[in-house]
């Protein structure tokens, strides 16, 4: 059952997405702020855990999930070291998921081609 | 005047139906995205992974592959395909940080590939790390701990 909710929400969370960028005048970039920023302030008040509870990946990979990363890890550093986890918290939750995308993007760049077609 | 109408009603209704579409495409991909990420983790927990690790490690491997989909250019035909739809996911931060470093790699690997690479994915770990650090605070202060 999750994995059709997961289709679900996560197909829904992009088309909020396609609508603020065909509707406004925001830039993909601006979009992927606001939902990390929106993400993560749904997850310190306690939201966006029930919707991945149901939701599961659908809720996690969509960028917002990034957001509720970055919340319940620095609550957790919190809980562990106070008031310090609230400056480690963020960077140590997203560290997994940032440092193998630096890496293995660089490495990727030096093998690539230019295609002229960057964002 | 049917013509004349009838090209009227087009122009009208065109815009709409083209959001309409993008939505819909939008909605495929990206669900499609979510579904393999749940995949992916529903066999790391049935490897015995943890919740938080099992997260952790889907978001890797879809990370990964968003990187080499972008390598060889097909990231970007999926992206003017999908729209929002290969934007929104974590697949679309991994592109975000590949493409340009791919781009940029004739001005240098310092200003080129390694100051490139942050050209949309520093403004969400800006913005993202303030968010936290906020939350954080609240939680420090107000919090149920």
């Amino acid at each position: 059952m999750t994995l059709f909710w997961a289709f679900i929400i996560g197909g829904l969370i992009c088309v909020i997405g396609q609508l603020l960028i065909d509707l406004t005048k925001l830039t993909p970039a601006r979009i992927l702020v606001i939902f990390v920023v929106a993400g993560c302030f749904l997850s310190g008040i306690g939201v966006y855990q029930h919707i991945v509870d149901f939701a599961g990946a659908g809720a996690l990979v969509p960028l917002p999930g990034f957001g509720h990363v970055l919340a319940q890890g620095t609550k957790k550093a919190v809980n562990e070291r106070g008031l310090l986890g609230v400056v480690t918290g963020g960077f140590t939750a997203m560290a997994g998921g940032v440092t193998v995308a630096v890496v293995v993007g660089y490495l990727i760049a030096m093998v690539s081609k230019p295609k002229g077609d960057a964002r | 005047m049917d013509k004349q109408k009838y090209a009227k009603l087009v122009k009208e209704s065109s815009p709409g139906s083209n959001v309409a579409v993008n939505c819909l495409r939008a909605f495929f991909v990206g669900g499609t995205i979510c579904l393999m990420g749940q995949i992916f983790k529903n066999a790391l927990l049935a490897a015995n992974m943890q919740q938080d690790d099992a997260s952790l490690v889907t978001a890797m491997i879809l990370i990964v592959i968003a990187v080499l989909f972008t390598g060889v250019g097909l990231y970007s035909k999926l992206g003017s395909f999908a729209g929002a739809g290969s934007v929104v996911p974590i697949t679309g931060f991994a592109n975000a940080i590949t493409a340009p470093a791919i781009e940029f790699k004739k001005e240098g690997l310092v200003m080129g590939v390694g100051a490139k690479m942050f050209l949309v994915a520093g403004p969400v770990l800006v913005y993202g790390t303030m968010a936290s650090v906020i939350v954080g605070l609240f939680y420090y202060f107000l919090g149920g701990r």
